[in-house]
């Protein structure tokens, strides 16, 4: 039953994919990542990390793709689609093809480690995920934690001055 | 029996198919959007692999990044909108002002 559902949420998260680069309107492509961000959250669900699912949807979903379709919207671009020149749909398919069997070559050859943690399905059942993710955060990640906010503050900064009209 | 392996497979699957798009679009929002797919695939990576060894290490990171992809959205589009005024295109095919 399990195996069913992972097989047909990946399925569904694969097919999405595709549609991103296959759809000649920027705006089903957005809507496209949508549906792939919803199922990986399923995903992380599913590997008992449910505080990253709910982050997953609120960020990605909530506020990443409403950035991007506002953009869209306010460019007003149209459907018109320019198909590159052939041998650059070569190069990506060979770009992505060495890609994908060099990942899948490493993952038949090796072996993943063992479990070497104690963080199991237990306890983020019965501690909270965000609790236990709150405890990392600001005990042993608490620099880059703080780095982060500065990213951010810079990011705000770098936006509106990017978009003044008159620096 | 779901392993580790089948998320990692999917990821590295979703993770050229963004691959793919980012080589061959000519929409410079939806090479974006490719790029946001292959964060979110070592995404899946990352928390599959923390599920597997029990170490939180890995959502922290994952944490990280996106925050950093939700930094790299404003400035990236706010790059786009100011380009389009100036060219009145985001045809990736019409940034060469450094070509010679």
């Amino acid at each position: 039953m399990e195996t069913l559902f992972f097989y047909l949420v990946a399925l569904v998260a694969v097919v999405s994919g595709i549609l991103v680069v296959k759809a000649k309107n920027p705006v089903n492509s957005a809507i496209s990542l949508v549906m792939t961000f919803v199922c990986l959250a399923t995903f992380y669900v599913m590997l008992n990390a449910p505080f990253m699912a709910a982050i997953q949807i609120m960020v990605y979903a909530g506020a990443i793709i409403v950035l991007i379709i506002f953009v869209i919207m306010l460019l007003n671009l149209g459907t018109d689609v320019q198909i590159r020149t052939s041998h650059s749909i070569v190069g990506g398919v060979v770009a992505s093809a060495l890609v994908l069997f060099q990942v899948l070559y490493l993952l038949g050859r090796g072996q993943v480690a063992g479990m070497q943690g104690n963080i199991d399905a237990a306890v983020v059942e019965s501690v909270g995920h965000t609790e236990l993710i709150g405890t990392a955060l600001f005990t042993e990640f608490l620099l880059p934690f703080e780095i982060t906010s500065i990213l951010l503050l810079v990011a705000i900064i770098g936006a509106v001055v990017l978009t003044k009209r008159t620096v | 029996m779901i392993t580790v392996n089948h998320y990692l497979v999917l990821s590295a699957i979703l993770f050229s198919i963004g691959t793919f798009g980012v080589l061959t679009r000519r929409n410079a929002i939806v090479i974006f959007m490719c790029i946001e797919l292959m964060l979110n695939a070592v995404n899946l990576t990352f928390i599959a692999l923390s599920n597997h060894l029990g170490n939180l290490d890995g959502q922290i990171f994952v944490f990280f990044v996106m925050t950093v992809a939700a930094a790299e959205a404003a400035v990236g589009l706010a790059l786009m909108i100011a380009f389009f005024r100036n060219r009145e295109s985001i045809d990736v095919e019409d940034f060469n002002l450094l070509k010679w």
